[in-house]
Parts: C-alpha cells; sequence; structure tokens
C-alpha cells in the first residue's frame, strides 16, 4: 500500500492525480520549478519541493532532482502524470534503484513501445493489425521504392527514430518517391543524426480511435472501451468522446481484443493507452502510449470509474475488483481541450498573465491554473480540460457547448470559441468527422470578430462609469442634449471610431461594423445585461489599463480605448528646406556635399561660435540640394548654409 | 436622519397629465436646444469643416475628458433676440472636466456669423470668465473670431461690460493664479489677439489660426503695405518668429491634445470646503417630478415634493418647520456635500421671511452652502401686513440673502414675481449659478395682476380727462398686457438675455446642482507669486 505519493508533474494532471491520492488517504508530495511556486498543485500538496528553474530540462525533466525530492520526503511512489518523465524508462528504472514504486509499467515495456519500428514489429506478431509498410533494414533507394510499390500509395516515409512530423514526407505516387526519399533522409540526418526510414501506407481521411487498457501484477488486462480522438489542430488532439460514434459493438470487442494482445505482448501493468488510425471498418496499430493519457476523464465519465485510483491500486499490488464483463458503458461523454493559444495565427501559443478565470460549474473541470497565474513558454499551453457526461451522445454536445459558454478567461488568447464552433458542425454532430477536420473546414471553425463585442464595450464604457461626485461619472452629461460620447477602440490594428448617444433608457451606438440600438442596459460587477432590438445581450466585459476585454458566450475579444495625445502627431516639420545659422561664427566643418540623402537630426555643418561647437542638423529627411558654405567661411545669423529637397 | 415621505400617488389621473404636460415642456426644449447646438447654417458647417476644422462642439468634446459632463452656460443666450438669427449667441460657453480638472471652455463658432461677437456674444463670454473666477476654474478659449459685430459696435465696444473686460477679466483671473489658456484655430483679428496675447500659455493651429491686431485689409488701407495673412500672423510667424504662440499644432486634434496637456501640468489644485459625505440617490425616482408639478404655477402642492428627489436620500433636517410654514427651509446633502434648502410654499409673510432670514444666517455661520427653489408670487400684501411691517421683515430677509458669504445656487421651478425674486436670491442677489425650469415665470407681478393694474391706471386717467373707455376696448387692452408679459416672462426670453444660466430639464435638476455644489465647495490654492522688475 502506498503511504506517500510524489506527483512528478505540474498543471492539470498534477491536481488531478492529487484529488484522487487524498480521497484515498495517502500523503501527497508536490514538485515546482521557480516558475510554479504559486501554483495550484503546489498549494493543494501537503507538502512541496522546489526541484529547479523555470524550464523544464532543469526541473519536471530532470530526473535527479526528481529523485532527490523522493529521498527528502521519504515518498514511496512516483506518479509521473503525462508528458515530462512519464515514457522514460530510465526515469522508471531509476526509481526502482532508489525503491521507489513507479506508477506506471516497467522500464521494458516503455522501452518496447517507445521505438516505434519495434512496437509494430511486437503487435504484428501478436495478431493486432498494423498499417501496411515496410519497416525492413534494408535501406538501400532501389529495394526501398521496390517495396513502397507493395505497400501502395499514397504513402509516407518517415524517419525511423523520428517524431514530430520531421523527417517525414507524403507520396501520393510512385513516380515523385525518389526526390521525397532524398528529402526525408536530409532532414533525419540533421534532426535525430539517424538516415534510416521506414514506409507505411497512408490513410487519406481515417480517424483516431484509441483504446483504454488496464492491467494489473495478478495477469487481469481489460479494455476500457474507446476514444475517438479525431479532432485534431496541428497534430494535437482538441475535442475526445468516449464511446466513438462510429464503432459498433462488434467492432468495439474487435478493437478492445486486439487492443489488449498489444498490452499482454509487452506484460503491460498499470493504465495504458492503444491508439488506431481506423478508416471503413479497419483499424491498424499506431501506437502505445504507456502512461496516463490526457483524455482520460471521458472513458472515467462513461464507465463510473476513477482511473488514477486504480493506477495507485495496481501500483501497490492489488488485484483489478472486476473483470472484463462487469464493464458497461454509461451515457457519452466529451472533453474539450481549453488551450492558451492563438486560433487565427495557426494556433501559435499564447503568453500571459491570466488576468480572470472563471470555470463552469455544471460539468468536471480539470485545471491547474487560475486568477493571476502567468502562463510561460515553458510549459504546455493547455490550461484545463472541461468534460461533460449526457444521458447520450446530443446531451453531452449541448452540456459541454453551453458549459464553454459560461467560461471567462482573460489575459491570454484561447480557443473557446473555436472548440464551441467544432461543437457546432454538421461534421462533428453527426459524428463522421475525421483527423482532417481541423484543416478541411478550418474557414467554417475560425471565430469571427463580433460586431457585438464592441457594442458590449462601448455600453460598458458608457454605461458603468456611475461614480462618486457628480463630475468623477463620465456619462457624457451635457444639459438638454442627448448624452454624447464619442471614442476609439482599437481591434488588433483595426480602428473603431464609436459614437454613443444616450437619451432615457434608450442608447444608440455606431460603430465601423454596424448601428445599434440598446435598452435596458446595466452593468454592474463587470457584467454587462441590455437589450439589443429584442435580444439579450449578456457580457463581461473588464478594463484593465487601456484594454477593454469583453467575455461574450465563451469568447474573449481584446480592445483598447485609444486616448490622443500629443505624441500621436507628428513632430513639426521645418519650414522649407533652408537650413540657416543661428548665430555669427565660422564654419568647422561640412559633413555632406551636394546631392546626398540626409536623416532628420543628421549633421549637415559644425559652426564653431562663442568657443563652443555647434552641430547644425537637418530639421527632416530630404536631399541636399544646395551647399552655400566651405570650411572656415564666416557667416551671419540668418545666413543660409545648406538647401534640402524633399 | 428625517426622510420626506412622499404623499403623491403616481396613479393618480392629475399625475398623468402633469407628467405629460411637463414632459412635453421638456422635449419642447430639448428640440429647440438640439437645434441651437448645429451652430450655423448647413453650408457655413460644411465649408467650416472643410478646411480642415472641426465644429466647436466637436472641438469642445475633443478637449474634455472622455465621457466628462458638459454644464453648459447660456445655452440660449441669443435666442430670438436679434433680427438675424444667431445660434448659441456664436459662442458655447460651459464647464467641463480636461485633464482631471474642471475647466471653463469659451469656443467661438465661425459657422455664425464668422463667430463675431453680438452683444450678447460678449456677455455669454464675460459670464463664463465670472463663472471661473468665483470657483477658481482654469480657462480656455478656443479662438476662432472675427472680433466684434461691426455693425453693432455701440453694443459691443466701449462699455464697461463690453469686449475690453474680457481682456481686464484674463488679467485678473491670471493673477488670481486662475490659468488662461488659448487654443488659436482660427482667426483672432484686432481686439481678438489680445485673447492668445493674454494667456498664460497659447497654441495655434498652422495654417488655420492668425493673430493680428490689423487684419491684411486694415494693414494695406493704414500703411500700403500688401501682405498675406498667413506671414502677417500666421502659426509659423507667431511660434518661431514673434513668440505670440508657445505651441505649434498641426491641426485641430492636436491643438486639443496640447491644450489637454498644459491643462494636465498647470498644477492647479484646490482645498475642499465641506465636508463630503458618501453620495445617496433620492428615495423617490426623480422623473416622478413631471408628475408632481402643478400644470398651473397658481396651483398650490408641497414643494416637500420637489426637495424629495433632488437630495439624498429624500434626507431632509427641517428648520422650524412649524413657524412660517409658506417657506420650507432645511439641510440635506445633495451628492454627499451639504445644502441649505429654502423652498417656497406660498405667498411670504413676516414669519416666513423672518424665519428666511435666521436659516440663511445659520448656513453662512456654518459653511453651508444655500440651494433657493424659487415658486414664489410675492410678499403677501394689504394693510394688516402693511400695518405689522411687512416690509422690513422683507428687508431682514434681502438683507440677509445678499450679505450671506456662502455659496448660493437658485432654481427658479415655477413663478418669480416681484420682491419674492430678489428675496429668494434672483439674479441680482449674486447667486453662483441659477437656472429656470421650462414651466417658470418671471416678472415684475404676474401678467393678470399686470393687466388689471395697468387698466386701473389708465382708466381712472381717462375718466379724469372725462374719457369713455368702452369695455371691448378695456378688455383688448388687458390682453395686450397679458400677452407681454406672458411673452417677456416665458423662460426662454429671461435665459436668451442671460438672465439665468440655462433652462434646465426639471430631471437634470439634481446632477446640474451637484456639478455646481461641488465646483463652489472648495478653494483654489494659488500660488502667490512675486518678482522683482523685470526691465522690458
Amino acid at each position: 500500500m502506498i503511504r506517500t505519493l510524489l506527483i512528478a508533474n505540474r498543471g492539470e494532471i498534477a491536481c488531478r492525480v492529487i484529488r484522487t491520492a487524498r480521497r484515498m488517504g495517502i500523503e501527497t508530495v508536490a514538485v515546482y520549478s521557480g516558475a510554479d511556486a504559486r501554483a495550484p498543485h503546489v498549494r493543494q500538496a501537503d507538502e512541496a519541493i522546489r526541484i529547479g528553474p523555470a524550464p523544464a530540462t532543469r526541473s519536471y525533466l530532470d530526473i535527479d532532482a526528481v529523485l532527490g525530492a523522493v529521498a527528502a520526503t521519504g515518498a514511496d511512489a512516483v506518479h509521473p502524470g503525462y508528458g515530462f518523465l512519464s515514457e522514460n524508462a530510465e526515469f522508471a528504472d531509476a526509481c526502482a534503484g532508489a525503491g521507489c514504486i513507479f506508477v506506471g509499467p516497467s522500464a521494458d515495456a516503455i522501452r518496447a513501445m517507445g521505438s516505434k519500428i519495434q512496437a509494430k514489429k511486437l503487435v504484428d506478431e501478436a495478431g493486432t493489425p498494423v498499417v501496411p509498410g515496410y519497416l525492413g533494414d534494408d535501406q538501400d533507394a532501389d529495394a526501398l521504392a521496390h517495396q513502397a510499390e507493395a505497400v501502395g500509395f499514397p504513402l509516407l516515409i518517415k524517419a525511423s527514430a523520428g517524431g514530430g512530423g520531421k523527417g517525414m514526407r507524403l507520396v501520393t505516387d510512385a513516380t515523385g518517391f525518389g526526390a521525397a526519399l532524398e528529402g526525408a533522409r536530409r532532414e533525419a540526418r540533421a534532426a535525430f543524426g539517424d538516415d534510416r526510414v521506414l514506409l507505411e501506407r497512408f490513410l487519406t481521411s481515417p480517424k483516431h480511435i484509441e483504446v483504454q487498457v488496464l492491467a494489473d501484477t495478478h495477469g487481469n488486462t481489460l479494455y476500457l472501451f474507446e476514444r475517438d480522438c479525431s479532432v485534431q489542430r496541428r497534430h494535437q488532439k482538441v475535442i475526445e468522446e468516449a464511446p466513438a460514434p462510429t464503432v459498433d459493438a462488434a467492432l468495439r470487442t474487435r478493437m478492445g481484443e486486439a487492443a489488449v494482445r498489444a498490452a499482454r505482448a509487452i506484460d503491460y501493468v498499470g493504465a495504458g493507452t492503444v491508439e488506431f488510425i481506423a478508416e471503413a471498418g479497419e483499424f491498424y496499430f499506431m501506437e502505445m502510449n504507456t502512461r496516463l493519457q490526457v483524455e482520460h476523464p471521458v472513458t472515467e465519465a462513461i464507465l463510473g470509474l476513477d482511473l488514477v485510483e486504480q493506477q495507485l491500486r495496481v501500483a501497490g499490488g492489488e488485484a483489478l475488483p472486476f473483470g472484463q464483463g462487469d464493464l458497461a458503458i454509461r451515457g457519452h461523454a466529451i472533453e474539450a481541450r481549453v488551450y492558451s493559444e492563438n486560433v487565427r495565427r495557426n494556433f501559435l501559443p499564447s503568453t500571459g498573465r491570466l488576468h480572470r478565470v472563471a470555470w463552469p460549474h455544471t460539468v468536471r473541470v480539470d485545471t491547474g491554473v487560475e486568477t493571476g497565474a502567468e502562463i510561460s513558454v515553458h510549459y504546455d499551453p493547455m490550461m484545463a480540460k472541461v468534460i461533460a457526461h449526457g444521458a447520450d451522445r446530443a446531451a453531452a454536445v449541448v452540456a459541454l457547448r453551453e458549459a464553454l459558454r459560461e467560461t471567462e478567461i482573460v489575459g491570454v488568447e484561447h480557443n473557446v470559441p473555436y472548440l464551441r464552433n467544432v461543437l457546432a458542425h454538421d461534421r462533428f454532430l453527426d459524428g463522421t468527422y475525421t483527423t482532417s477536420l481541423a484543416e478541411d473546414e478550418a474557414a467554417a471553425l475560425t471565430p469571427r470578430d463580433d460586431p457585438l463585442s464592441v457594442l458590449a464595450a462601448a455600453l460598458a464604457l458608457v454605461a458603468g462609469v456611475r461614480d462618486a461626485g457628480p463630475w468623477d461619472t463620465a456619462d457624457g452629461f451635457q444639459t438638454n442634449l442627448a448624452r454624447e460620447q464619442r471614442f476609439t477602440l482599437r481591434r488588433g490594428r483595426k480602428r473603431l471610431d464609436v459614437d454613443v448617444t444616450h437619451a432615457g433608457d434608450a442608447y444608440h451606438v455606431e460603430t465601423p461594423e454596424g448601428a445599434f440600438e440598446a435598452r435596458d442596459v446595466v452593468f454592474a460587477d463587470e457584467h454587462l445585461h441590455a437589450l439589443v432590438g429584442n435580444v439579450r445581450l449578456s457580457a463581461a466585459v473588464y478594463r484593465i489599463g487601456s484594454d477593454v476585454f469583453v467575455v461574450k458566450d465563451g469568447a474573449t475579444e481584446r480592445l483598447q480605448v485609444r486616448v490622443l495625445d500629443a505624441s500621436d502627431f507628428r513632430a513639426v516639420a521645418s519650414s522649407g528646406g533652408k537650413v540657416t545659422a543661428p548665430m555669427p561664427g565660422s564654419i568647422a566643418a561640412v559633413s555632406v556635399a551636394v546631392g546626398d540623402r540626409v536623416k532628420a537630426g543628421q549633421t549637415l555643418v559644425v559652426l564653431e561660435a562663442m568657443k563652443m561647437e555647434h552641430n547644425i542638423a537637418a530639421p527632416g529627411n530630404g536631399k541636399v540640394s544646395a551647399l552655400n558654405v566651405a570650411v572656415g567661411e564666416r557667416v551671419e545669423e540668418g545666413t543660409e548654409l545648406v538647401v534640402l529637397a524633399g | 436622519m428625517a426622510i420626506l415621505r412622499s404623499k403623491v400617488d403616481a396613479r393618480d389621473p392629475s399625475f398623468a397629465a402633469n407628467a405629460a404636460h411637463h414632459r412635453q415642456l421638456s422635449a419642447d426644449l430639448r428640440q429647440l436646444v438640439e437645434t441651437i447646438a448645429r451652430g450655423g447654417d448647413e453650408r457655413s458647417r460644411k465649408r467650416h469643416t472643410g478646411r480642415g476644422k472641426l465644429l466647436p462642439r466637436d472641438r469642445v468634446r475633443g478637449l474634455l475628458d472622455q465621457g466628462s459632463p458638459f454644464l453648459e452656460i447660456g445655452q440660449l443666450g441669443g435666442h430670438g433676440l436679434y433680427d438675424d438669427d444667431i445660434p448659441g449667441g456664436g459662442i458655447v460657453t460651459g464647464i467641463g472636466r480636461v485633464s482631471g480638472r474642471e475647466c471653463v471652455v469659451v469656443a467661438n463658432d465661425a459657422t455664425v456669423k464668422g463667430g463675431t461677437y453680438y452683444p450678447i456674444t460678449v456677455r455669454k463670454h464675460l459670464r463664463a470668465q465670472e463663472v471661473a473666477l468665483e470657483n477658481g476654474l482654469p480657462c480656455i478659449y478656443l479662438v476662432d473670431s472675427g472680433g466684434a459685430f461691426l455693425p453693432m459696435q455701440s453694443g459691443v465696444f466701449p462699455d464697461k461690460d463690453h469686449f475690453g473686460r474680457i481682456f481686464y477679466n484674463q488679467a485678473n483671473l491670471s493673477a488670481a493664479g486662475i490659468p488662461q489658456l488659448a487654443v488659436v484655430m482660427g482667426s483672432c483679428t484686432a481686439g481678438g489677439a489680445y485673447v492668445p496675447a493674454m494667456c498664460d500659455v497659447a497654441i495655434i493651429v498652422r495654417g488655420q489660426g492668425t493673430i493680428f491686431l490689423g487684419g491684411p485689409p486694415l494693414v494695406k488701407a493704414a500703411t500700403g503695405e500688401e501682405v498675406d495673412a498667413e506671414s502677417l500672423g500666421g502659426g509659423e510667424v507667431h511660434s518661431r518668429i514673434s513668440g505670440v504662440t508657445d505651441y505649434l499644432a498641426e491641426n485641430d486634434e492636436h491643438a486639443l491634445a496640447l491644450a489637454r496637456e498644459a491643462v494636465a501640468s498647470s498644477h492647479v489644485r484646490y482645498r475642499r470646503t465641506v465636508d463630503v459625505m458618501e453620495s445617496e440617490d433620492p428615495a423617490y425616482p426623480v422623473d416622478e417630478l413631471y408628475g408632481v408639478l402643478p400644470r398651473d404655477t397658481r396651483t398650490p402642492y408641497d414643494v416637500r415634493e420637489v426637495i424629495a428627489r433632488l437630495v439624498d436620500g429624500s434626507d431632509f433636517d427641517e428648520f422650524k418647520q412649524l413657524y412660517g410654514d409658506t417657506l420650507v427651509c432645511g439641510f440635506a446633502r445633495m451628492f454627499g456635500t451639504p445644502v441649505g434648502i429654502l423652498a417656497n410654499n406660498g405667498i411670504l409673510f413676516s414669519e416666513s421671511a423672518l424665519k428666511g432670514a435666521h436659516f440663511i444666517q445659520l448656513a453662512d455661520r456654518r459653511g453651508v452652502p444655500l440651494l433657493f427653489l424659487q415658486n414664489i408670487t410675492g410678499f403677501m400684501v394689504g394693510q394688516k401686513y402693511e400695518n405689522r411691517g411687512i416690509a422690513k421683515d422683507g428687508a431682514k430677509m434681502v438683507t440677509a440673502v445678499a450679505c450671506a458669504r456662502v455659496p448660493k445656487f437658485t432654481v427658479v421651478i415655477g413663478g418669480s414675481f416681484g420682491a419674492g425674486n430678489y428675496a429668494m436670491c434672483g439674479r441680482a442677489y449674486g447667486a453662483r449659478m441659477l437656472w429656470t425650469w421650462p414651466n417658470a415665470r418671471v416678472s415684475v407681478m404676474g401678467g393678470e395682476q399686470a393687466a388689471h393694474v395697468l387698466a386701473t391706471v389708465r382708466g381712472d386717467g381717462m375718466a379724469a380727462r372725462g374719457q369713455e373707455w368702452a369695455e371691448a376696448d378695456r378688455d383688448a387692452f388687458m390682453d395686450g398686457i397679458r400677452e407681454q408679459y406672458e411673452h417677456e416672462g416665458h423662460p426662454y426670453f429671461g435665459s436668451a438675455r442671460l438672465w439665468d444660466d440655462g433652462v434646465i430639464d426639471p430631471v437634470d435638476t439634481r446632477r446640474v446642482v451637484g456639478l455646481a455644489l461641488t465646483m463652489a465647495t472648495r478653494e483654489l490654492q494659488a500660488e502667490p507669486s512675486r518678482f522683482g522688475i523685470f526691465r522690458m
């Protein structure tokens, strides 16, 4: 039985493991980097040890540092979470060496699945279908071209040592194979120092379906059904659901049993995931993740299980308390991953301080960030997972969409509106979506600027100004005239001139994106409510410095209030292009010649007067069209020295 | 705590009828002001904006802080006053917040007769400066004016309160530590040249602003010299050569931004003279005022219903409630600022006048500003009252009003007739600001009374000369008097002549008085400035 558990991770997964451990009466130890000193996982654990500075390589990925924390706290088990050291065989070995339980499979199992080629060979032998391909040692170009014909097109050339898309080429027919192979090898050599490649049939529009497996040390290996994780952008999962909408009972059994065979082939222990790609009723093994998956909560939801609890019990040597026959799917669950990213800039991660975060209360939310947290460049940009469980798929979709609508994130760019768009898309709703959904439907899924956000900002700026003093209330009051307020907002580089007139209960708002009539406008506690026509407009509006954040239906728009100041106007340029002597003196130096191009502030002539040298500078950019003086010449005040042409 | 309890029933049909009547008056006022606020005719406005210049009200909005209130002074000035239509008297004056400080803004409207000064234009300008002096407010002049309106020079040029007084005031305001700031956004000719020249800081817009004592035509006539306006006194000239202006702006927006910075660096600061508590809304909706007021000024009603809709929490500490009850006196707060209120609740008798005098002295001793709500037909007349000396009792109240040192404000909420106007702090009694409601009537006596008095005098005269005065002629004569009094007693008539600082919608009263009270209950902290003699 585990008494003290060290969680070698951070963020939502650390919080999630701590939650279960506490419920089981296990003491918890958090480790943290310098960037996470005030993170929730640190606060939630019974003990916390700082293991290094912000960069993960010197903290969460530093095996010695983590083991140091184990030694210091006397932890008898380590949960690695996902990512970081979770699939590091060396770490698993090191834990064993330190006399501490690694919550996961054996180091050998990790190693077996760590090599893609070895893994495929292994499961192929165990009778699990793999994608047709060539994994052989014969790397001769002609031999590979011959093998390619056998595999069939389209196919992928992949670096054997690779990952992350490096050294990968898609080849659609035999004629392009030679050149693609050259390119893939070059890249693989540069990235991994190893130019061996493998060939693999390319499925044009497959589904990504994975099977959760759970095995104990008593010989029991079960499948906990599948998850459909085909909603991916940049090869990363965004939305996952269980069960998969296109998998029927027969296929479910086939896939489950195939996954169990793969797990058994490496004597797998603990929770793991066997990933398949599926197309037209067929499925092929891709890889096995020898750890807890990010998306494990959807499986938990449909089975009413706590997978972390099962992991800890198995790690403690207990036998699984149920058999395959005891498992039944109840309802449907969907998870959405909330990322800190800029959807419109190709999902580039977004960093910054979270001025405000509010998560929905109607569904499960696993998160490790809170108001005030800094989303840094050091770690994964995932801020939370929102998981809805419903009696059926339609109910789960509605619950998740509504829950996301309640989300408020202010301070970084995020993908909540994108998630809501996916959940409303026909291809998602009918369940036929594949991994190409994000790319195919990019235009439909990318959130658009919402003119109502500008309206909400304008109304909040106008209605939310009631202050103590009659002068402090900046409502644009004027005697006998409609209250009129004009201001300039900016959305990125776009300038939005807004004009609000207010008489009685009615507000007339003109923006470049439309004119609106609003009434019943209430702005209190940073929440705006108004009727626009007959439609209710509800939004949270936060003013932080010159930024105005409008959070509406889960989407956050950042606008800026522009206050005109004198520096917005160009400096007053000189009259004409004539540069004259400011005082009498003699020319000490001439720094330009006729025809030279000069910039504002550049020295043209040096004048010596009153025992001082004076630089005579160009008043603006231009070209020297005349030079009227030479070194040593005496000049009077007002003498024309240089003429510049625009 | 003494919370006023309203006895008005909003479901009463007369309430609805009253509300409809007064809402109509307010709507009429707003419509008129909307027309006035447009300024000159469309052609003039187009020509103005076509030169890249902002309209005067846009200049004011651009100058003021985002959303700042703008308390206009003399909005109806000049309305129907001359044969020419000069909306707003060709000048926009008021108080608004610039860089966090309340400032008096004076903006010429070049779309109205080229921004020239009619007699009423001069009066508005001077009144704005008076408000600045009394409240210690920086002045910002947005200059765009051709100077005096020459056809009416005799009403503009030489008298004490004519054009010259503007510069006299600038000198003395500056001496009192009140910043004077000019933004030259158009012409500034002849006497007008002294506006920027006498300011602490002057800004000029390149290519638009000009300053000269004599324009090119006058120069040519006087000396034969031919020169264009820009070379004579444009922005470049005054910013680089003459030094008349301190900042050169690229355009109106730039100039206004520079003006905002000039105010920010003026280091104007104040000391509060009263304790300010947290503000609280009245317990009754302010817009119920429309239903509270009777349609006819002669119909009596309890003025406490008005007070209950103006003061914080409808909390009113009434003084001497049981004595002289035709004058309601008491202490309250508006936006947290203490105020002593005197409000008519009928004709002034000796007791009411004595009570008023007592209360004014009390407020003055305590340093509490006064607010007069005028609805007065006058002092009681008749043998009994004269014999008991109502004249000397009235005189006590008038003396108290005249001599009170605390800031006084007046709102004419109904009738304002005869000596009642004086006792209740009419324009002549130094109210810092005075406003009129659209339902008010102001005249030396009521039209009906005047018609009877004048008909009696005339009838007696005719009888003495043995002349007959037919009944029909007498009626026509009286109708003429009634009509004249109705016309001249109408609030627009008085406001056009600057007898008040503006006609205001009853529902805006709390805000307007609050704005003024805030400015009046503090003292400017001016630095004494002493220099040796500069030999110039």
